[in-house]
């Protein structure tokens, strides 16, 4: 699929939308450079599940946690990963299980050690908008 | 009483000594920015398996600059979150299992407790009550100190930190890491005047920040200039003084808002010269406390944590370290 996202906006009814589709556990991979709207697309997604307070970067902490409507949902922004190798002693793999819905910032920071994605988004700069493509 | 405090949150192992009676004896840090430096970033996992090397030879070299043993403790401070899980365990198991070997109570201490707390090991100390603005790689926020112990938030980032901001915005021109020295470096040969940044969330009421919006805003503004030595150097001084306004505007409001008028500055931003002339234009006492206590340190914990452990305060022989900790819960 491929979609021009005008404005911020659009960028968030296209993570609520896509959140809408997935009932129950997945991971998707947000590709794009500094800028592009993942985190904002995240904040889209967080808000099909009425969530709508801040979505702080998770470039610091790599993984930031919501649970919300009985649901886990973990945001993680692998940007500061300097080897694949680091997401496994970290622990990480305890956060990929069926019922949890992961988010994955900068997921080639951990090729090899993240499971399969089940949708994998690209946010391009295009004019004074983005472009989408999954 | 002598407490030994534990610091490994983050990027930094620190460790210090401070008795309640003589004030701070020794502090001593070994800083991963050099290893991170290389990846633009902190490297968790690189962070946590470097305290582990780190810390003991610290603690060791610490007591024998002051001259002390660890039979002379009398309790034992360590960060035990908000931060990196890796990087936490390593200074929670090393301090828990002292207190157990030495037979000598422990506190976990929280980690903004340390940074709200720090500017106390200053002469003179800041008069309480205060309002702190936190400002680092991982916090923007504006804390209300209305005694020890007692912290309100009054404002926080929704998003980036500002000092993430100036990470990803120094990455984003081509600068260095730390990205805040990189941009204040070369924000000196920019021009004034030639762009006119956002002040995000000044034009509506509250002490909430966001610097997310900011830092797209200056990759445009970098992508559509001829991309020269001279435009990276006028959109570096137009992003920092859109950052300083933005905290300078945030902190008139919290001032007026608490009817409070002293400000303390922690947090490695607190670094920056332009947001250090800025806040000092303030109708505040404005403290600043020593760059090394306002980065991470030891100092802040081995404090923070005998005011606790005076008070009879401890923990039990478990190791919890506890990555996600709002501070209102203390």
């Amino acid at each position: 699929m491929e979609l021009f996202l005008a404005d911020e906006e659009a960028t968030l009814q296209l993570g609520k939308s896509i959140a809408q589709q997935f009932s129950s556990g997945g991971v998707i991979f947000l590709n794009g450079d500094l800028g592009a709207g993942k985190t904002t697309f995240v904040r889209g997604f967080l808000m099909a599940f009425n969530y709508y307070g801040a979505v702080k970067s998770p470039t610091y902490t790599l993984v930031e946690p919501y649970h919300l409507a009985s649901r886990e949902i973990y945001h993680f922004d692998l940007y500061r990963l300097g080897d694949p190798e680091e997401l496994e002693y970290a622990g990480c793999r305890d956060y990929f299980h069926s019922q949890a819905l992961c988010l994955i910032e900068w997921p080639e920071k951990a090729d090899g050690y993240l499971p399969k994605a089940d949708l994998s988004l690209n946010l391009h700069y295009q004019d004074e908008g983005r472009l989408a493509l999954y | 009483m002598l407490v030994l405090g534990i610091e490994s949150s983050c990027d930094e192992s620190a460790v210090a000594l401070y008795d309640t009676k003589k004030g701070l004896l020794a502090h001593q840090l070994y800083s991963q920015v050099e290893l991170h430096a290389e990846y633009g970033g902190v490297v968790p996992e690189l962070a946590s398996r470097d305290h582990i090397r780190k810390i003991t030879p610290l603690i060791q070299g610490l007591l024998k600059e002051a001259d002390l043993t660890l039979q002379q403790l009398d309790g034992i401070a360590y960060t035990a979150g908000p931060g990196l899980i890796g990087a936490l365990m390593v200074g929670t198991c090393i301090g828990r299992s002292l207190a157990l070997g030495l037979g000598i109570p422990a506190v976990a201490v929280h980690h903004m407790e340390g940074h709200l707390l720090a500017p106390m090991l200053e002469t003179p100390q800041p008069q309480l009550p205060f309002i702190a603005l936190l400002v680092s790689g991982g916090h923007t926020l504006l804390v209300e100190v209305k005694q020890i112990g007692e912290y309100k938030i009054l404002g926080e980032s929704l998003d980036d930190a500002a000092g993430e901001a100036f990470d990803k915005t120094a990455k984003m021109l081509g600068l260095g890491y730390p990205g805040g020295p990189a941009i204040a470096e070369k924000a000196k040969q920019g021009r004034e005047g030639l762009y006119r940044f956002p002040r995000p969330m000044t034009n509506r009421p509250g002490v909430d920040f966001s610097f997310s919006g900011l830092k797209t805003f200056t990759l445009t503004t970098w992508q559509k200039s001829e991309q020269t030595e001279q435009d990276k150097a006028d959109i570096a001084l137009a992003f920092q003084t859109a950052v300083v306004d933005t905290l300078l505007i945030k902190c008139k409001r919290a001032l007026k808002q608490t009817q409070c008028h002293n400000l303390v500055i922690a947090g490695g931003v607190g670094a920056n010269t332009a947001l250090r002339e800025k806040l000092n234009t303030l109708d505040a006492t404005v403290s600043f406390p020593r760059l090394e206590f306002c980065t991470d340190n030891g100092a802040m914990i081995a404090y923070a944590g005998s005011l606790r452990l005076a008070k009879g305060e401890h923990e039990e022989a478990r190791i919890t370290p506890k990555p996600r900790w709002p501070i209102a819960d203390l």
